[in-house]
C-alpha cells in the first residue's frame, strides 16, 4: 500500500525541500520505491536539491493537463534506482494546478510507489492546500524560533480540516520535525527546546535536524544529504526519521554539538 | 574578544522562556479564532430556525456576534422583527 507524504510548514526557508530530498533518497536506500514531487510551481527548487535540474523535460502541470504522461515527466535519479523525481514547473502561475489534476496524478503515483512525497510550497494558498488535500500522513517542518512554531501551528489547523482524510471525519496522522536544532543554545536557553515545541503543536516527533554546514554542503553539489554524507549528524537524524516513518521505533537522539576546545570558545570561532 | 569575554561573565537572562510563554498566549487565542466562524455560523442558523418557527424573519436581520473578553466572553444576538408581528401572534393564539 502506498503511502502519501506531504513535507509542509507554512513558513519559508525552514528546510521542507532539504528534508524531502534527505527522507526520500533515505527511504530509497532502504530498497522502498520513491517519488518526491515538488508543488511549489513557479519556484521549483526540489529539482536543484536532487541534482536534476539539467533533466527536467516535462513537468507536474504538462501531466496534469494532460500534455505529457506521467512516465515522460519522471526522472529517475542517478545515483539511487528506485528514487524517482517528478518537477514542477518554473513558468507557469500556480493556478495552473487543479484539484483534478492533482487527484489524477496522486491517485497514479500511488500505484506506482510505495512512497509519494510531496514538497509543498510556503504559505497557506492553493498550492500548498493542494500539496496536503491527498495526503495520508503529514510531516510538518518547524524551527526552534517563534514565527515558525506559529506558523506550524495554523498548518496544523489546515491539515485537520482541509485534507480529504479529514473531510471524511479521519485524522490524517501528523509528525513534527524539527530542523537547524542547536542543541547547546537551547541549554543555555536562547533557544526554544524540543519540549517547549512539542507541548507547544502536540504532535508526535518525527525528528530532530541539527543545524550543520553538511547540509548546506550538500545543497551545493545537488546531493539529498544522506547520499552526500551519510555519516553526518543530519544525514543520521534524516535516516532515522526515515525508519520512524517505516514504523520502526528508533530511539530519539539529541544531537550534540562537536565539542569545542576552551580557546575556540573564547575565540568565538566556530566548529567546522 | 573583550565581547566574549564580557558574555562570560555577565551572562544575559535566557529568552527561550519569553518565546515559549508568548507562543503559548497567542496560539491560544488564534485557535479560538480559528474555531469561531464555524460556532458563530452554527449559532445563527439554529437560532433562525427557532425564531422563524413563531415569527416571519428576513434571515439578513440576523445578527449574532461574540465578543471575547479576559474574564468573559459576550455573545451578542440581534434580530430585527417586522412590525405588525403583535397582530399575527394575537391571531394566532
Amino acid at each position: 500500500m502506498a503511502k502519501v507524504l506531504v513535507v509542509t510548514s507554512g513558513k519559508g526557508g525552514v528546510g521542507k525541500t532539504t528534508s524531502t530530498a534527505a527522507l526520500g533518497a533515505a527511504l530509497a536506500q532502504r530498497g522502498e520505491k520513491v517519488v518526491v514531487v515538488d508543488f511549489d510551481v513557479g519556484l521549483r527548487n526540489l529539482d536543484l536539491i536532487m541534482g536534476a535540474e539539467r533533466r527536467v523535460v516535462f513537468d507536474l502541470i504538462n501531466v496534469a493537463q494532460g500534455v505529457a504522461k506521467l512516465s515522460q515527466a519522471l526522472i529517475r535519479d542517478k545515483r539511487l534506482e528506485s528514487l524517482w523525481l517528478l518537477p514542477a514547473s518554473q513558468t507557469r502561475d500556480k493556478d495552473a494546478l487543479t484539484d483534478e489534476g492533482v487527484r489524477n496524478i496522486i491517485a497514479e503515483l500511488r500505484t506506482k510507489f510505495d512512497w509519494v512525497i510531496c514538497d509543498s510550497p510556503a504559505g497557506i494558498e492553493r498550492g500548498a492546500t493542494l500539496a496536503m488535500r491527498y495526503a495520508d500522513e503529514a510531516i510538518v517542518v518547524t524551527n526552534p524560533e517563534v514565527s515558525s512554531v506559529r506558523d506550524a501551528d495554523r498548518i496544523i489547523g489546515m491539515l485537520d480540516s482541509k485534507t480529504v482524510k479529514a473531510e471524511k471525519g479521519e485524522e490524517i496522522k501528523k509528525h513534527v520535525l524539527i530542523t537547524r536544532y542547536d542543541t547547546s543554545r537551547a541549554a543555555r536557553g536562547e533557544m526554544l527546546n524540543i519540549d517547549d515545541i512539542l507541548e507547544i503543536l502536540a504532535i508526535p516527533l518525527l525528528g530532530i535536524i541539527p543545524e550543520s554546514q553538511d547540509v548546506l554542503k550538500a545543497s551545493n553539489v545537488g546531493s539529498p544529504v544522506t547520499l552526500n554524507n551519510a555519516a553526518s549528524t543530519p544525514a543520521k537524524a534524516y535516516i532515522d526519521a526515515a525508519r520512524r516513518l517505516g514504523g520502526e521505533t528508533v530511539p530519539m537522539v539529541v544531537p550534540s554539538e562537536q565539542r569545542r576546545g576552551f580557546m575556540d570558545r573564547l575565540l568565538g570561532r566556530r566548529a567546522a | 574578544m573583550s565581547m566574549n569575554l564580557l558574555n562570560l561573565l555577565r551572562r544575559r537572562p535566557a529568552s527561550a522562556p519569553v518565546a515559549r510563554e508568548r507562543l503559548q498566549i497567542l496560539l491560544a487565542h488564534e485557535r479560538g479564532l480559528r474555531s469561531q466562524p464555524d460556532l458563530l455560523g452554527v449559532l445563527r442558523e439554529e437560532i433562525l430556525a427557532v425564531v422563524s418557527r413563531h415569527v416571519v424573519l428576513d434571515p439578513e436581520k440576523v445578527i449574532v456576534r461574540m465578543d471575547r473578553g479576559k474574564a468573559v466572553s459576550t455573545l451578542e444576538v440581534d434580530i430585527e422583527i417586522p412590525n405588525g408581528i403583535e397582530k399575527r401572534m394575537a391571531v394566532a393564539s
